[in-house]
Protein backbone atom coordinates (compact mmCIF):
# COMPACT_ATOMS: atom_id res chain seq x y z
CA UNK A 1 0.00 0.00 0.00
CA UNK A 2 1.32 3.55 -1.01
CA UNK A 3 2.03 6.26 2.13
CA UNK A 4 -0.98 8.42 1.49
CA UNK A 5 -2.90 4.60 1.58
CA UNK A 6 -1.65 3.91 4.55
CA UNK A 7 -2.32 7.19 6.09
CA UNK A 8 -5.95 6.81 5.26
CA UNK A 9 -6.29 3.62 6.40
CA UNK A 10 -4.87 4.37 9.89
CA UNK A 11 -7.27 7.09 9.66
CA UNK A 12 -10.62 5.14 9.49
CA UNK A 13 -8.35 2.38 11.63
CA UNK A 14 -7.88 3.39 15.40
CA UNK A 15 -6.33 0.06 15.89
CA UNK A 16 -3.48 0.02 13.21
CA UNK A 17 -0.59 -0.63 14.34
CA UNK A 18 1.91 0.16 11.76
CA UNK A 19 2.49 4.04 13.42
CA UNK A 20 6.41 3.47 14.33
CA UNK A 21 7.73 1.89 10.86
CA UNK A 22 5.95 5.15 9.26
CA UNK A 23 7.05 7.92 11.42
CA UNK A 24 10.25 8.66 13.09
CA UNK A 25 8.70 11.22 15.39
CA UNK A 26 8.19 10.10 19.38
CA UNK A 27 5.12 8.45 20.43
CA UNK A 28 3.39 8.61 17.07
CA UNK A 29 0.70 7.11 17.97
CA UNK A 30 -0.69 10.52 20.17
CA UNK A 31 0.65 12.58 17.36
CA UNK A 32 -1.31 10.81 15.06
CA UNK A 33 -4.13 11.27 16.94
CA UNK A 34 -4.25 15.15 15.95
CA UNK A 35 -4.85 14.61 12.39
CA UNK A 36 -7.45 11.93 12.95
CA UNK A 37 -10.12 14.36 15.51
CA UNK A 38 -9.24 17.02 12.98
CA UNK A 39 -10.31 14.95 10.05
CA UNK A 40 -13.22 13.99 12.04
CA UNK A 41 -14.53 17.17 13.71
CA UNK A 42 -14.25 18.84 10.60
CA UNK A 43 -16.63 16.59 9.48
CA UNK A 44 -19.06 16.12 12.21
CA UNK A 45 -19.02 20.58 12.24
CA UNK A 46 -19.92 20.41 8.42
CA UNK A 47 -23.01 18.29 8.77
CA UNK A 48 -23.38 19.93 12.68
CA UNK A 49 -23.78 23.32 10.56
CA UNK A 50 -25.87 22.18 8.10
CA UNK A 51 -28.12 20.17 10.27
CA UNK A 52 -28.93 22.22 13.60
CA UNK A 53 -32.41 21.22 14.05
CA UNK A 54 -31.56 17.51 13.51
CA UNK A 55 -28.52 18.29 16.41
CA UNK A 56 -31.16 20.08 18.50
CA UNK A 57 -33.74 16.89 18.17
CA UNK A 58 -31.56 14.29 19.54
CA UNK A 59 -28.81 16.52 21.47
CA UNK A 60 -25.30 17.26 20.44
CA UNK A 61 -23.78 13.26 22.61
CA UNK A 62 -26.06 11.50 20.05
CA UNK A 63 -25.91 13.50 17.15
CA UNK A 64 -22.22 13.36 17.47
CA UNK A 65 -22.01 9.51 17.93
CA UNK A 66 -24.77 9.19 15.07
CA UNK A 67 -22.87 11.46 12.59
CA UNK A 68 -19.50 9.88 13.55
CA UNK A 69 -20.85 6.31 11.95
CA UNK A 70 -22.25 8.42 8.87
CA UNK A 71 -18.84 10.22 8.28
CA UNK A 72 -16.83 6.30 8.62
CA UNK A 73 -19.61 4.65 6.50
CA UNK A 74 -19.74 7.94 3.67
CA UNK A 75 -16.87 10.00 4.28
CA UNK A 76 -16.88 13.01 1.65
CA UNK A 77 -16.20 12.91 -1.98
CA UNK A 78 -16.60 16.71 -2.93
CA UNK A 79 -13.53 18.98 -1.77
CA UNK A 80 -16.53 21.56 -0.57
CA UNK A 81 -18.21 20.37 2.38
CA UNK A 82 -21.21 22.60 1.33
CA UNK A 83 -22.89 19.95 -0.40
CA UNK A 84 -21.52 17.30 2.51
CA UNK A 85 -24.31 15.10 4.02
CA UNK A 86 -26.88 14.81 0.83
CA UNK A 87 -27.18 11.43 2.03
CA UNK A 88 -27.75 12.19 5.92
CA UNK A 89 -31.19 11.74 5.45
CA UNK A 90 -31.30 8.12 4.08
CA UNK A 91 -28.81 7.11 6.38
CA UNK A 92 -30.84 8.31 9.63
CA UNK A 93 -33.85 5.91 8.14
CA UNK A 94 -31.54 3.18 8.26
CA UNK A 95 -29.97 4.40 11.97
CA UNK A 96 -31.71 2.00 14.65
CA UNK A 97 -31.07 3.93 17.86
CA UNK A 98 -32.87 7.14 16.37
CA UNK A 99 -35.93 5.10 15.32
CA UNK A 100 -38.17 6.35 17.91
CA UNK A 101 -38.36 9.19 15.81
CA UNK A 102 -39.84 8.37 12.93
CA UNK A 103 -39.61 12.31 11.87
CA UNK A 104 -36.06 12.51 12.12
CA UNK A 105 -34.79 11.85 8.61
CA UNK A 106 -37.46 14.56 7.25
CA UNK A 107 -35.99 16.95 9.57
CA UNK A 108 -32.69 16.21 7.88
CA UNK A 109 -34.39 16.90 3.74
CA UNK A 110 -35.87 19.89 4.98
CA UNK A 111 -32.76 21.52 6.34
CA UNK A 112 -30.53 20.15 3.21
CA UNK A 113 -33.25 21.99 1.41
CA UNK A 114 -32.61 25.08 3.63
CA UNK A 115 -28.95 25.05 2.93
CA UNK A 116 -29.38 24.71 -0.90
CA UNK A 117 -31.95 27.41 -1.29
CA UNK A 118 -29.39 29.32 0.33
CA UNK A 119 -26.76 28.64 -2.10
CA UNK A 120 -28.93 28.52 -5.05
CA UNK A 121 -28.15 30.44 -8.25
CA UNK A 122 -29.77 33.64 -8.46
CA UNK A 123 -32.47 34.60 -10.27
CA UNK A 124 -34.50 37.35 -11.25
CA UNK A 125 -38.32 37.83 -10.56
CA UNK A 126 -40.19 38.77 -13.59
CA UNK A 127 -41.33 41.82 -13.23
CA UNK A 128 -45.20 43.40 -11.80
CA UNK A 129 -45.72 44.91 -14.94
CA UNK A 130 -44.99 41.96 -17.10
CA UNK A 131 -47.20 39.57 -14.86
CA UNK A 132 -49.99 42.70 -14.69
CA UNK A 133 -49.69 42.82 -18.90
CA UNK A 134 -50.71 38.69 -18.86
CA UNK A 135 -53.17 39.01 -16.10
CA UNK A 136 -55.01 41.71 -18.65
CA UNK A 137 -55.44 38.56 -21.21
CA UNK A 138 -56.57 36.12 -19.71
CA UNK A 139 -57.25 34.02 -22.66
CA UNK A 140 -53.53 33.26 -22.74
CA UNK A 141 -52.92 32.29 -19.29
CA UNK A 142 -54.27 28.63 -19.24
CA UNK A 143 -51.19 27.94 -21.74
CA UNK A 144 -48.54 30.03 -19.71
CA UNK A 145 -46.20 27.70 -17.89
CA UNK A 146 -44.27 29.12 -15.01
CA UNK A 147 -40.60 28.89 -14.35
CA UNK A 148 -39.78 28.92 -10.27
CA UNK A 149 -36.65 30.07 -8.74
CA UNK A 150 -33.50 28.15 -8.55
CA UNK A 151 -34.03 28.00 -4.87
CA UNK A 152 -37.79 26.60 -4.83
CA UNK A 153 -38.50 23.17 -3.28
CA UNK A 154 -41.29 21.26 -1.89
CA UNK A 155 -41.17 18.65 0.69
CA UNK A 156 -44.61 16.53 1.48
CA UNK A 157 -44.47 14.93 4.80
CA UNK A 158 -45.86 12.53 6.78
CA UNK A 159 -44.86 14.23 9.82
CA UNK A 160 -44.98 18.00 11.06
CA UNK A 161 -41.47 19.18 9.54
CA UNK A 162 -42.18 22.63 9.09
CA UNK A 163 -44.02 22.79 12.92
CA UNK A 164 -40.73 21.09 14.25
CA UNK A 165 -38.76 23.27 12.15
CA UNK A 166 -39.69 26.39 13.60
CA UNK A 167 -40.03 25.03 17.18
CA UNK A 168 -36.30 25.21 17.14
CA UNK A 169 -36.28 28.72 15.74
CA UNK A 170 -35.27 31.39 18.60
CA UNK A 171 -38.84 31.88 20.18
CA UNK A 172 -40.09 28.28 19.31
CA UNK A 173 -42.20 26.38 21.34
CA UNK A 174 -41.82 22.46 20.61
CA UNK A 175 -44.57 21.77 23.47
CA UNK A 176 -47.12 23.17 21.02
CA UNK A 177 -46.04 20.63 17.98
CA UNK A 178 -47.72 17.22 17.07
CA UNK A 179 -44.94 15.56 15.17
CA UNK A 180 -46.94 13.03 13.52
CA UNK A 181 -49.54 15.67 11.52
CA UNK A 182 -48.58 15.66 7.80
CA UNK A 183 -47.34 18.85 6.61
CA UNK A 184 -46.41 19.59 3.13
CA UNK A 185 -43.17 22.13 3.46
CA UNK A 186 -42.38 24.96 0.85
CA UNK A 187 -38.40 26.16 0.66
CA UNK A 188 -37.51 28.80 -0.96
CA UNK A 189 -35.02 31.92 -0.70
CA UNK A 190 -36.59 35.40 -1.05
CA UNK A 191 -33.66 37.95 -1.42
CA UNK A 192 -30.83 36.69 1.02
CA UNK A 193 -33.56 34.81 3.27
CA UNK A 194 -34.50 31.13 3.41
CA UNK A 195 -38.41 31.10 4.10
CA UNK A 196 -39.69 27.85 4.78
CA UNK A 197 -44.03 27.89 4.96
CA UNK A 198 -46.67 25.03 5.22
CA UNK A 199 -48.69 24.29 2.38
CA UNK A 200 -52.46 23.00 1.94
CA UNK A 201 -52.39 20.29 0.29
CA UNK A 202 -53.67 22.33 -3.11
CA UNK A 203 -51.02 24.73 -3.08
CA UNK A 204 -48.69 21.97 -2.94
CA UNK A 205 -50.10 19.94 -5.85
CA UNK A 206 -50.44 23.37 -8.28
CA UNK A 207 -46.75 24.24 -7.45
CA UNK A 208 -45.46 20.45 -7.65
CA UNK A 209 -47.60 20.86 -11.29
CA UNK A 210 -45.86 23.90 -12.13
CA UNK A 211 -42.33 22.30 -11.34
CA UNK A 212 -43.21 19.66 -13.73
CA UNK A 213 -43.84 22.00 -16.42
CA UNK A 214 -47.24 21.69 -16.65
CA UNK A 215 -48.76 25.16 -18.15
CA UNK A 216 -51.39 27.59 -15.48
CA UNK A 217 -54.21 26.28 -16.96
CA UNK A 218 -53.44 22.12 -16.43
CA UNK A 219 -51.81 22.84 -12.92
CA UNK A 220 -54.37 24.99 -11.69
CA UNK A 221 -57.62 22.19 -13.10
CA UNK A 222 -55.74 19.38 -11.72
CA UNK A 223 -55.40 20.46 -8.82
CA UNK A 224 -58.77 22.31 -8.89
CA UNK A 225 -59.65 18.32 -7.70
CA UNK A 226 -57.78 17.44 -5.00
CA UNK A 227 -59.14 19.95 -2.72
CA UNK A 228 -61.90 22.31 -2.26
CA UNK A 229 -59.99 25.01 -0.75
CA UNK A 230 -57.55 25.95 -3.23
CA UNK A 231 -57.63 29.78 -4.44
CA UNK A 232 -55.21 30.44 -7.88
CA UNK A 233 -55.42 34.34 -7.10
CA UNK A 234 -53.76 33.74 -3.45
CA UNK A 235 -51.54 30.64 -4.64
CA UNK A 236 -50.18 33.54 -7.55
CA UNK A 237 -50.09 35.85 -5.04
CA UNK A 238 -47.68 34.31 -3.44
CA UNK A 239 -45.28 33.18 -5.53
CA UNK A 240 -45.33 36.55 -6.71
CA UNK A 241 -44.51 38.21 -3.27
CA UNK A 242 -41.87 35.93 -2.97
CA UNK A 243 -40.20 36.57 -6.11
CA UNK A 244 -40.06 33.54 -6.72
CA UNK A 245 -41.71 33.48 -10.73
CA UNK A 246 -38.62 34.12 -12.64
CA UNK A 247 -39.93 33.10 -16.06
CA UNK A 248 -42.69 32.85 -18.24
CA UNK A 249 -43.16 30.59 -21.05
CA UNK A 250 -45.40 30.78 -23.64
CA UNK A 251 -45.71 27.63 -26.48
CA UNK A 252 -43.77 30.10 -28.79
CA UNK A 253 -41.05 31.39 -27.39
CA UNK A 254 -39.90 32.60 -23.37
CA UNK A 255 -40.15 35.56 -21.57
CA UNK A 256 -37.69 36.57 -19.21
CA UNK B 1 -11.05 55.18 4.71
CA UNK B 2 -10.11 51.93 3.29
CA UNK B 3 -6.85 51.46 1.91
CA UNK B 4 -4.72 54.65 1.78
CA UNK B 5 -1.14 54.18 -0.56
CA UNK B 6 1.10 51.46 0.70
CA UNK B 7 4.39 50.43 0.81
CA UNK B 8 4.43 47.99 -2.13
CA UNK B 9 6.82 44.46 -2.93
CA UNK B 10 9.79 44.64 -4.35
CA UNK B 11 10.54 40.95 -4.98
CA UNK B 12 9.61 38.52 -7.57
CA UNK B 13 6.77 37.22 -5.25
CA UNK B 14 5.23 40.60 -6.59
CA UNK B 15 4.28 38.79 -10.13
CA UNK B 16 1.97 36.47 -7.77
CA UNK B 17 0.61 39.32 -4.70
CA UNK B 18 -0.60 42.36 -5.43
CA UNK B 19 -2.20 42.81 -2.23
CA UNK B 20 -0.81 46.22 -0.30
CA UNK B 21 1.91 45.00 2.19
CA UNK B 22 -0.79 45.95 4.98
CA UNK B 23 -2.56 43.78 7.39
CA UNK B 24 -5.74 42.22 6.50
CA UNK B 25 -8.29 39.86 8.21
CA UNK B 26 -10.26 36.29 6.93
CA UNK B 27 -13.41 37.23 5.70
CA UNK B 28 -16.64 35.25 7.72
CA UNK B 29 -20.24 34.79 7.00
CA UNK B 30 -20.47 36.73 10.71
CA UNK B 31 -18.65 39.63 9.83
CA UNK B 32 -20.49 40.83 6.46
CA UNK B 33 -22.93 43.25 7.42
CA UNK B 34 -20.72 44.79 9.65
CA UNK B 35 -18.12 45.27 7.33
CA UNK B 36 -19.93 46.87 4.91
CA UNK B 37 -21.56 49.07 7.51
CA UNK B 38 -18.37 50.17 9.49
CA UNK B 39 -15.75 49.30 6.72
CA UNK B 40 -12.62 49.27 9.06
CA UNK B 41 -9.20 50.39 7.83
CA UNK B 42 -7.30 46.93 6.81
CA UNK B 43 -5.68 46.03 3.90
CA UNK B 44 -7.22 43.34 2.15
CA UNK B 45 -9.89 40.12 2.72
CA UNK B 46 -9.07 36.50 2.50
CA UNK B 47 -11.83 33.71 1.87
CA UNK B 48 -11.61 30.23 1.74
CA UNK B 49 -12.32 29.36 -1.76
CA UNK B 50 -14.12 25.92 -1.45
CA UNK B 51 -16.60 27.60 0.88
CA UNK B 52 -17.30 29.88 -1.87
CA UNK B 53 -17.89 27.12 -4.40
CA UNK B 54 -21.55 27.65 -4.57
CA UNK B 55 -24.05 29.05 -6.92
CA UNK B 56 -25.33 32.06 -5.81
CA UNK B 57 -26.47 33.74 -2.59
CA UNK B 58 -25.85 35.60 0.33
CA UNK B 59 -22.03 34.35 -0.23
CA UNK B 60 -21.03 35.74 -3.68
CA UNK B 61 -23.51 38.90 -2.94
CA UNK B 62 -21.66 39.46 0.37
CA UNK B 63 -18.39 39.20 -1.33
CA UNK B 64 -19.24 41.02 -4.32
CA UNK B 65 -20.19 44.52 -2.39
CA UNK B 66 -16.62 43.58 -0.18
CA UNK B 67 -14.70 43.27 -3.15
CA UNK B 68 -15.57 46.50 -4.19
CA UNK B 69 -14.05 48.18 -1.18
CA UNK B 70 -11.15 45.70 -0.18
CA UNK B 71 -8.40 43.81 -1.97
CA UNK B 72 -8.95 39.89 -1.69
CA UNK B 73 -7.17 36.85 -1.37
CA UNK B 74 -8.35 33.85 -2.26
CA UNK B 75 -6.95 30.90 -0.28
CA UNK B 76 -7.43 27.14 -1.32
CA UNK B 77 -7.95 24.32 0.99
CA UNK B 78 -8.87 21.76 -1.19
CA UNK B 79 -6.52 21.41 -3.84
CA UNK B 80 -4.75 18.47 -2.08
CA UNK B 81 -1.40 19.45 -4.45
CA UNK B 82 0.83 16.76 -2.43
CA UNK B 83 -1.31 14.01 -2.71
CA UNK B 84 -0.78 10.92 -4.69
CA UNK B 85 -3.51 10.51 -6.97
CA UNK B 86 -3.93 13.02 -10.12
CA UNK B 87 -5.13 16.31 -9.10
CA UNK B 88 -9.29 16.54 -9.42
CA UNK B 89 -9.45 17.99 -12.72
CA UNK B 90 -13.19 18.96 -11.63
CA UNK B 91 -12.24 20.96 -8.61
CA UNK B 92 -9.35 22.87 -10.43
CA UNK B 93 -12.12 24.17 -13.39
CA UNK B 94 -14.48 25.43 -10.32
CA UNK B 95 -11.80 27.14 -8.95
CA UNK B 96 -10.85 28.76 -11.83
CA UNK B 97 -14.22 29.84 -12.25
CA UNK B 98 -14.13 31.33 -8.91
CA UNK B 99 -11.07 33.47 -9.25
CA UNK B 100 -12.43 34.67 -12.67
CA UNK B 101 -16.07 35.50 -10.93
CA UNK B 102 -14.10 37.28 -8.03
CA UNK B 103 -10.61 37.68 -9.43
CA UNK B 104 -8.13 38.79 -6.43
CA UNK B 105 -4.87 39.58 -5.74
CA UNK B 106 -3.50 36.74 -4.94
CA UNK B 107 -4.02 33.39 -4.46
CA UNK B 108 -2.73 30.45 -2.18
CA UNK B 109 -2.67 27.02 -1.56
CA UNK B 110 -0.91 24.42 0.77
CA UNK B 111 1.91 22.17 0.81
CA UNK B 112 0.13 19.14 1.80
CA UNK B 113 -2.55 16.40 0.91
CA UNK B 114 -6.22 16.53 1.61
CA UNK B 115 -7.63 13.63 -0.65
CA UNK B 116 -6.83 9.80 -1.30
CA UNK B 117 -8.60 8.68 -4.52
CA UNK B 118 -12.42 9.71 -4.35
CA UNK B 119 -12.38 10.55 -0.73
CA UNK B 120 -11.75 14.03 0.86
CA UNK B 121 -10.44 14.08 4.03
CA UNK B 122 -10.45 18.00 4.80
CA UNK B 123 -7.33 18.01 6.63
CA UNK B 124 -4.09 19.50 5.67
CA UNK B 125 -2.01 16.59 6.11
CA UNK B 126 1.95 15.65 6.28
CA UNK B 127 4.05 14.74 2.97
CA UNK B 128 7.14 12.41 3.26
CA UNK B 129 9.68 14.82 1.48
CA UNK B 130 11.60 12.84 -0.81
CA UNK B 131 12.59 13.10 -4.34
CA UNK B 132 9.23 11.23 -6.03
CA UNK B 133 6.91 13.49 -3.96
CA UNK B 134 9.13 16.76 -5.11
CA UNK B 135 8.91 16.00 -8.54
CA UNK B 136 4.91 15.36 -8.03
CA UNK B 137 4.47 18.34 -6.03
CA UNK B 138 6.23 20.34 -8.59
CA UNK B 139 4.26 18.66 -11.79
CA UNK B 140 0.75 19.58 -9.45
CA UNK B 141 1.92 22.89 -9.04
CA UNK B 142 2.59 23.43 -12.10
CA UNK B 143 -0.67 22.03 -13.69
CA UNK B 144 -2.79 24.70 -11.36
CA UNK B 145 -0.28 27.49 -12.18
CA UNK B 146 -1.25 26.98 -16.04
CA UNK B 147 -4.87 25.82 -15.36
CA UNK B 148 -4.95 29.08 -13.71
CA UNK B 149 -2.71 31.60 -15.60
CA UNK B 150 -1.06 32.55 -12.45
CA UNK B 151 1.52 32.11 -10.39
CA UNK B 152 0.28 30.94 -6.83
CA UNK B 153 1.57 31.69 -3.22
CA UNK B 154 2.68 27.74 -1.62
CA UNK B 155 2.06 27.65 2.34
CA UNK B 156 4.21 25.87 4.56
CA UNK B 157 2.86 23.50 6.87
CA UNK B 158 2.37 23.11 10.65
CA UNK B 159 3.23 19.28 11.36
CA UNK B 160 2.91 16.97 14.13
CA UNK B 161 4.68 14.15 12.72
CA UNK B 162 7.86 13.44 10.13
CA UNK B 163 8.25 10.34 7.86
CA UNK B 164 10.90 7.74 8.13
CA UNK B 165 10.81 8.13 4.19
CA UNK B 166 11.67 11.85 4.15
CA UNK B 167 15.24 12.15 2.50
CA UNK B 168 14.97 16.10 2.49
CA UNK B 169 14.49 18.86 5.11
CA UNK B 170 11.12 20.77 4.87
CA UNK B 171 12.87 24.03 4.04
CA UNK B 172 15.27 22.51 1.20
CA UNK B 173 11.89 20.66 -0.33
CA UNK B 174 10.22 24.22 -0.26
CA UNK B 175 13.70 26.10 -1.72
CA UNK B 176 13.35 23.56 -4.91
CA UNK B 177 9.39 23.59 -5.33
CA UNK B 178 9.98 27.85 -5.68
CA UNK B 179 13.05 27.12 -8.06
CA UNK B 180 11.61 24.93 -10.13
CA UNK B 181 7.92 26.05 -10.46
CA UNK B 182 8.75 29.91 -9.87
CA UNK B 183 5.59 29.75 -7.35
CA UNK B 184 5.87 32.16 -4.26
CA UNK B 185 5.81 31.56 -0.37
CA UNK B 186 2.80 32.09 1.61
CA UNK B 187 4.69 32.47 4.81
CA UNK B 188 2.68 31.23 7.99
CA UNK B 189 4.58 32.44 10.80
CA UNK B 190 2.62 30.08 13.14
CA UNK B 191 3.31 27.20 11.18
CA UNK B 192 6.94 27.91 11.39
CA UNK B 193 6.57 27.67 15.21
CA UNK B 194 4.35 25.24 15.66
CA UNK B 195 6.20 23.00 13.36
CA UNK B 196 9.96 23.50 14.95
CA UNK B 197 8.88 23.01 18.58
CA UNK B 198 6.90 19.81 17.41
CA UNK B 199 10.03 18.54 16.64
CA UNK B 200 12.36 20.35 18.37
CA UNK B 201 14.37 22.59 16.12
CA UNK B 202 15.12 26.07 16.11
CA UNK B 203 12.30 28.17 14.69
CA UNK B 204 14.85 31.02 13.35
CA UNK B 205 17.32 28.76 11.51
CA UNK B 206 14.33 27.02 9.89
CA UNK B 207 13.21 30.89 8.99
CA UNK B 208 16.57 31.58 7.42
CA UNK B 209 16.78 28.32 5.40
CA UNK B 210 13.90 29.34 3.35
CA UNK B 211 13.55 31.18 0.21
CA UNK B 212 12.49 34.52 1.52
CA UNK B 213 12.80 36.41 -1.32
CA UNK B 214 9.87 34.59 -2.60
CA UNK B 215 7.73 35.49 0.36
CA UNK B 216 4.24 37.01 -0.91
CA UNK B 217 1.76 36.92 2.28
CA UNK B 218 1.98 36.06 5.65
CA UNK B 219 0.03 34.33 7.78
CA UNK B 220 -0.43 34.78 11.40
CA UNK B 221 -2.49 32.60 13.73
CA UNK B 222 -2.98 31.21 17.62
CA UNK B 223 -2.30 27.95 18.44
CA UNK B 224 -3.53 25.30 21.42
CA UNK B 225 -0.74 23.44 23.27
CA UNK B 226 -1.30 19.61 24.30
CA UNK B 227 1.54 17.21 24.71
CA UNK B 228 2.06 13.92 23.41
CA UNK B 229 2.47 10.57 25.57
CA UNK B 230 6.05 11.51 26.15
CA UNK B 231 5.25 14.36 27.92
CA UNK B 232 6.53 16.21 25.04
CA UNK B 233 5.15 19.78 24.58
CA UNK B 234 3.06 19.61 21.42
CA UNK B 235 1.63 22.98 19.75
CA UNK B 236 -1.88 22.12 17.39
CA UNK B 237 -2.32 24.90 14.87
CA UNK B 238 -5.69 25.64 15.83
CA UNK B 239 -6.77 29.32 14.53
CA UNK B 240 -9.06 29.89 17.65
CA UNK B 241 -6.66 31.77 19.86
CA UNK B 242 -4.57 35.56 19.80
CA UNK B 243 -1.03 35.17 18.26
CA UNK B 244 1.35 33.79 20.94
CA UNK B 245 4.30 36.25 21.93
CA UNK B 246 7.13 33.94 20.48
CA UNK B 247 5.37 34.13 16.84
CA UNK B 248 5.26 37.86 17.34
CA UNK B 249 9.24 37.76 17.96
CA UNK B 250 9.54 35.70 14.94
CA UNK B 251 7.05 37.93 12.98
CA UNK B 252 9.41 40.85 13.76
CA UNK B 253 12.64 38.78 12.51
CA UNK B 254 11.08 38.16 9.69
CA UNK B 255 10.08 41.66 9.06
CA UNK B 256 13.37 42.99 9.25
CA UNK B 257 14.37 40.34 6.53
CA UNK B 258 11.75 40.84 4.32
CA UNK B 259 10.51 44.52 4.93
CA UNK B 260 6.65 45.65 4.48
CA UNK B 261 5.04 42.21 3.38
CA UNK B 262 1.02 41.61 3.37
CA UNK B 263 0.01 40.05 6.37
CA UNK B 264 -3.51 38.17 7.45
CA UNK B 265 -4.57 38.06 10.82
CA UNK B 266 -5.65 34.16 10.89
CA UNK B 267 -8.87 33.32 12.35
CA UNK B 268 -10.76 30.45 12.06
CA UNK B 269 -12.17 28.73 15.07
CA UNK B 270 -14.13 30.24 18.34
CA UNK B 271 -14.34 33.68 16.38
CA UNK B 272 -13.95 36.49 18.91
CA UNK B 273 -15.79 39.68 18.55
CA UNK B 274 -14.29 41.93 15.42
CA UNK B 275 -12.98 44.90 17.66
CA UNK B 276 -10.17 41.82 18.93
CA UNK B 277 -9.65 40.73 15.53
CA UNK B 278 -9.04 44.72 14.58
CA UNK B 279 -6.55 44.85 17.61
CA UNK B 280 -4.37 41.75 16.98
CA UNK B 281 -4.46 43.05 12.96
CA UNK B 282 -3.45 46.76 14.44
CA UNK B 283 -0.41 45.31 16.06
CA UNK B 284 0.49 43.41 13.17
CA UNK B 285 0.13 46.82 11.14
CA UNK B 286 2.09 48.52 13.85
CA UNK B 287 5.11 46.49 13.58
CA UNK B 288 4.83 46.79 9.78
CA UNK B 289 4.91 50.47 9.97
CA UNK B 290 8.16 50.31 12.34
CA UNK B 291 9.70 47.90 10.18
CA UNK B 292 13.01 48.58 8.65
CA UNK B 293 14.80 46.18 6.55
CA UNK B 294 18.40 44.83 8.26
CA UNK B 295 20.94 43.75 5.44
Amino acid sequence: MSLQGEFTSALFDRSYTRLPEIFSSPSPASRFTIYRNNVFSSMLDALADSYPVVAQLVGEAFFNAMALTFVQAHPPRSRSLVDYGEDFAAFIETFTPAAGLPYLADVARLERLCVRAYHACDSQAVSLELLAELMAQPEELAELRLGLHPSLSILPSDYAVCSLWEAHQPGGDITKVDPCLPERALVLRCGLEVELLALDTGTCAFIQALQAGLPLGRAAHLEGHASSSFDLGQCLALLISKNVITQLLTEEKARP
Amino acid sequence: MPHPAAPTLHRPAQAACQLPARVGLGLKPEHFRSLLDTCPDIGFLEIHAENYMVEGGPFHHYLGLLREKYPLSIHGVGLSIGAESALDHDHLLRLKRLLERHPPQVFSEHLAWSSHGPLFLNDLLPLAYDVPTLNRVCAHIEQVQDTLGRPLLLENPATYLQFRASTLDETDFICQVVHRTGCGLLLDVNNVYVTCINHGSDPLAYLDALPLQAVGQVHLAGFSEDADDTGQRLLIDSHSTPIDDAVWALYRLLLQRVGPVPTLIEWDNDLPPMHFLLAQARLAQDLIEACEVQS
